[in-house]
Formats: structure tokens, sequence, C-alpha cells
């Protein structure tokens, strides 16, 4: 009885922080309930990548791309770009105020990036061909362009974050990898700029099938403007998130600031939309009272019009007002690519499409990755407190107990 | 110098022996759930052909019948090769957009690039790919027309060289009133190797009737044509603003520290990326 009772004491400590090699993992139940989902998904990948589509999809010749080319690469591009864009203010326009936000960002997106390879490799039916591209150059392509990008800043990324690494493992690299962050900053915010327009302009062959509200040679423009402004609001959730978590408050004043930045874009952005509507005559398709129409004006009111009025408010310097403002346009950027994908192909496709059970638990499973990911990584580098800060002390202490 | 066929809709009898020397010569399964012929007649991974019946009325008012040939348009300026980002799709000089699985990735671009929905995809193969037809090219370059064209006994379909076929088709028209004056497949977008005469409405056979005759490569490339001058260019202009931001920082840092009487010059060398020891 004694026994079991200790046993089952251990058990319960162990289970609150797992200590391997130097490695520090606290298991929580939200975790927990990741990890099962992570499982599952894990499962129904590797049955997708034996079977092929029919089994897990209900993806058709009438829609050949679905919730993982929607959601996993496009969106997941987008709500990434938060690394360049930060990368942009910080190490390029030496902002240094948003350097408390910098390397958050940077993990964001690599994870990010790194998640979207996975859904991409799922999405891709000869997944053992994927190199094909590196040396049969279909260089007409906007997707060869795509690729090459999104390989390139990956591995750009992983350098970036070598950086962070180096202080821990490696520490003789460290030297080595601060130097050359300056010349991978830069490329690293290059590489961004085209994929992330390249992504929009994966769609201008598409011409006859996108809905008017959304086809149009801006957008590569559109795609590209949106990817930068939603890296602020992320930032802004997630900086809401991680104080919530981890602890981390990044000062209100940062993120105003960047949100503000990010508000400035939005209002560029939204003028450039209104007036290629106007330009291409077709303004009137969005009160239509359609789905596309309505769709569209949801997009436009609740996650662009709103968040501008709140960035320039009073409200847009509490923090409630900044999750608020994150929320709604994070929001507006990821109901933008679903109905660049989906919306607007409604009408031109007659068969109709609603991603599987399976398509859902993919996709979840690779954003519950992700949070683990991100939670291994804060716990055991120093993501948040790499400035010299009275905070780091405590933190120091804190992990040494 | 491009091949091309010209399909008269109005010898059509539907009777299908496309499809079947289709089937034969490129070794296609029967589809028992997707008939090759007739009013449901589907285009897909079995199906690289296949004769669309519709009931309709002509000129005069009279209720016809009329059959329409589907398969890959095979254009000149094609959406799927340009789409490819491996190089599995390829334009060949006599006309033919031809398919190679070895350099398929998978990623089914090529059926949101086609305007006319062509490829098509095996999803229920462990390893699918892309399938469309390929004109025979096999046989064209032997000289030979494609198994279809071969087979027809009512001489629907003529293989020749496309600009050839449109002359002769323009004279079929002004010889003959009957006829839609257009041909289809002249200029939507931007041209293509199949080539119809009607004498019903085009859209009424389920062509499609908007296409317009820019060729859809043309968005891409202007927009591509652009990115290496972007990218030079921004990382120029990334690489002076990184410098003018830091050496800005310096100034200030350096006026704030004689400000406070310390010795400016020390502190301000320091750039961004030490700070973070």
């Amino acid at each position: 009885m004694v026994q079991t009772a200790i046993n089952k004491g251990r058990m319960m400590t162990s289970m609150k922080r797992i200590e391997l090699f130097g490695w520090k993992f606290t298991i929580t139940p939200a975790r927990k309930i990741l990890t099962f989902i992570a499982a599952f998904s894990i499962a129904a990948m590797v049955i997708r990548l034996i079977t092929g589509f029919s089994l897990l999809t209900n993806l058709n010749d009438d829609w050949p791309w679905g919730l993982w080319i929607a959601f996993d690469v496009l969106t997941g591009v987008a709500l990434a770009g938060g690394g360049y864009s930060t990368a942009l203010v910080v190490h390029i326009l030496h902002r240094d105020k948003y350097h408390p936000v910098a390397r958050g960002a940077l993990l964001t997106s690599l994870l990010g990036y790194i998640l979207v390879m996975a859904g991409l490799f799922l999405d891709i039916g000869q997944w053992f061909n994927f190199w094909r591209p590196f040396v049969s150059w279909g260089h007409a392509s906007v997707l060869f362009e795509v690729f090459w990008c999104i390989s390139i800043y990956t591995t750009i990324q992983v350098l970036e974050f070598g950086e962070i690494v180096t202080e821990k493992i490696g520490i003789k690299l460290h030297r080595f990898f601060k130097k050359i962050l300056p010349v991978l900053m830069i490329i690293g915010v290059v590489f961004p700029t085209l994929h992330q327009s390249s992504l929009g302009a994966l769609f201008l062959i598409a011409v006859h099938k996108v809905y008017p509200l959304w086809w149009t040679e801006y957008l590569p423009v559109f795609f590209l403007m949106s990817s930068f402004f939603i890296g602020p609001a992320m930032v802004c959730v997630e900086s809401a998130l991680a104080g919530k978590f981890f602890g981390h408050k990044v000062s209100l004043n940062v993120l105003s600031g960047l949100a503000r930045i990010s508000g400035r874009m939005m209002v560029l952005y939204l003028g450039l939309k209104i007036f290629d509507l106007f330009e291409r005559g077709v303004v009137g398709l969005a009160f239509l009272g359609n789905l596309e129409g309505n769709m569209f004006l949801l997009e436009i009111i609740v996650g662009v019009a709103i968040p501008i009025g709140i960035v320039f408010s009073r409200f847009g310097k509490t923090r409630n007002g900044l999750l608020v403002y994150g929320v709604l346009t994070s929001g507006g950027v990821i109901l933008n690519r679903m109905n660049t994908v989906f919306t607007s192909m409604v009408s031109y496709s007659s068969g109709a499409y609603f991603p599987s059970i399976w398509e859902f638990i993919v996709s979840i499973g690779l954003i519950s990755i992700g949070c683990l990911l991100y939670s291994f990584i804060v716990e055991n580098f120093n993501i948040f407190d790499h400035h010299p800060s009275q905070r780091s002390d405590k933190h120091d202490n804190q992990l040494s107990v | 110098m491009s091949k091309g066929v010209l399909v008269d809709i109005t010898k059509c009898i539907g009777c299908g022996s496309c499809t079947v020397a289709c089937k034969m010569w490129n070794k296609l399964e029967y589809d028992n759930k997707v008939p090759s012929i007739g009013e449901d007649a589907t285009l897909n991974d079995k199906n690289w052909t296949v004769v669309v019946q519709s009931s309709l009325n002509n000129a005069k008012g009279e209720s016809v019948w009329r059959f329409a040939k589907q398969q890959c348009m095979h254009c000149v300026d094609p959406a799927c090769a340009s789409a490819c980002f491996s190089r599995a799709l390829q334009k060949n000089a006599d006309g033919a957009v031809v398919y190679y699985p070895d350099l398929c990735v998978g990623c089914r671009y090529c059926m949101i690039a086609c305007p006319f929905d062509v490829p098509k995809y095996e999803w229920s193969k462990a390893a699918p790919q892309i399938t469309k037809c390929q004109m025979c090219s096999s046989r064209i370059a032997k000289g030979e027309a494609p198994a279809c064209v071969a087979v027809c006994p009512t001489g629907v379909m003529k293989f020749a060289d496309r600009q050839e076929l449109i002359n002769e088709a323009h004279l079929m028209l002004k010889r003959d009133d009957r006829y839609m004056k257009t041909v289809y497949g002249e200029h939507e977008v931007g041209g293509t190797c199949w080539l119809y005469v009607s004498d019903v409405p085009f859209d009424q056979l389920g062509f499609k009737s908007k296409l317009g005759s820019v060729p859809l490569p043309s968005y891409t490339h202007s927009f591509l044509k652009n990115v290496p001058v972007i990218a030079l260019g921004w990382g120029v202009l990334l690489t002076g603003m990184s410098f003018y931001a830091r050496r800005r920082n310096e100034i200030a840092k350096a006026k704030q520290a004689k400000r406070n009487g310390t010795d400016g010059n020390q502190q301000g060398e320091d750039d961004d990326f030490d700070e973070e020891d």
C-alpha cells in the first residue's frame, strides 16, 4: 500500500515536469490533450501517405485543392509572416524598442514554415518525388518560385535560430552565427516578400475560376500587404497567450506601437482594395447579398475596417483592445485566404466539397504539434528573456528549482 | 509546324468509336460508374476523351441531338505547362501537350490552371498521377493521326497543320451558312490545337464561351518577370536602410551619452546584434 502510494506520488511529480538529459518539459492538462491530438493526427498522416487521398479526404476532380492547401499552406504562411515583418522593423529599421517581441515572432514564424512544409508534403500525390523541382526547373511557374523561396527561407530561419540555439548547445559556434545574422536578416526579409506575394500570384492564372471580388492583377500585392500586417496582429495574440501561460508580459507601449505600424499598412490595403474594386467596376458584386458578396463584406468590415478603427482609438491602447484587434485582423487574413480558395470558386465548381473529418484532424494535429514545439522551445531556450532585465533572474531561479 | 485537329460537330453521330480507340491505344480501363458517351459523359482519369450528347433546338427551332467530343484542347500557349513547377507537362513543337509522369510531384496546380478543366487525377490510387489526352504524341511522331481521328467512321475530324485547318474552317463557314460564324479554338486563351465548327451555339454544347483571347501564362509572366528586379532592388534597399538606421541610432546614442557626460563613441559602436549578449 505504502509502496503504491509512493509510486503514485512519484508519478504525480514526474507528470508535472519531465527532465531528460537537461531538457525540460512541463506537462499540463492542455498539453496532454495536444499530445493526444498530435499522435492521433500523425497516425492519420501516415495512413494518408500510404493509401493516397480517397480514403481520408473529400478531394475530387472539381476540387483539387482543399483544406490542406487553403489552411495549412496559404494561411500558415500568412500567419508566419510575423517573422519577417518583425525582423524588418527590429533588425533592419533598428526600432530597438520592439526587440522584446523579435525572438518570439521568429520562433512562431520558423515553426509556421516547418508546419507549412509538412502540410505541403501531405498534400502532394507523389510525395517521394518532392525534390523534383530542385532539378527539373519549371521556372515559368509561380509555384516554382513559391517552392524555392519557402525552401530557402526555412533554411535561413533555421540558421537565424542557430544564434539562439548556440546559446545553449554548440556554444563554440555562437560567434559565427552572430556574425552572419545581419546578412541572414536581409535575405530573410527579401525571400518572404517574394513568396508571400507569389502565393497570391498562384491564382492569377485561374482568371476564369476565381470570383471577380478576389481575382485582380493586384492579388500578389494584396497577399504581400496582408502578410505584413498580420505579423503584428499575431504578435499581439501571441503575447496575450504567452502572458497567460508563460508569464511573459510585453509592454503595452511596444504592442500598441507595432499595432500602429500594422494599422497604417491596413489603411493602405483597404484604400487599394476599394480603388481596385472601382477600377474594375465590380463594386456592385459586394452588395448582391449572395454568398460571395457577404463573405467579402465580412472579410473587409470585420477583418480590416473594424481593426483599423480599434488601433487608432483609445481602445487600441489597452491590452484587451490589442487582443481584439489581433484576433480580428488575424481572423480577417485567414478568412481572406479561405475566401480566395473556397468561396471564390464555389460558383465556378459544380461539385460540392467540404473537408472530411480526417482533413480537419490532420490540420488541427499540425497546429497541436506546433503548439507543443513552441512550448518546449520556450521552456528550454531564451526566447522571451534574452534582454538583461529583472525578470531573467527570477526566471533562472525558477528553472533551477 | 504545329499540328491540329478540326472537328465538325455537324458530322458526329455519337457512336463513341473515338472513345474506344482512345482507351485501346492508351490502355485505359472502362469506368463502370462514369460513362464516356451520352448526356452524363465526363472526363476523368480513365476517360481521356468523351462524347457529350446534348438535346437542343437548332436555328429553325427543330429539336435536335448534337454530340461534342471533349478532350485536352492542346493550347498553343498552355496554362498547365506554364503552371507545372517540375516540367511534368511540356508543349511539343508538333502541338501536343505531353505529360511526363516521372517528373510529376502531384501538386495538381495544372488542374487549377487549365481553363478547360482537362487534367484529371487518379484519386483512388496510392501514388496518383495526372491524366489527360496526349494527342497520341507517339503516333504523331510517326506521322500518323491520333487514334480517335484515325478511327472515326463519319469523318468528323481532320488532322493537319493547325494554320491550314483554320483556313479550311473559315472557307467552310463562308460556303455553308448553317455554321456558326466562329471557329472555336482559333482565339480562345490564345488559341488551341483542337478546333471546332458547329451549326449550334458553342455554349449550348458545353463549351466555355467567355475565355477571351489572352494566353493565361501571360498573367503569371507579367508577375514573374518583375521578380528578379524586385528581389535585387529590395535587397539593396534593405541593406541601405539597415546601415542608415544603425548609423542614426549610433549618432542618437552618442548625443545622449555626451549629454550624460560619458564617452559616447565607445557606446556608439555597439550595434544591435551585440546587444543581445
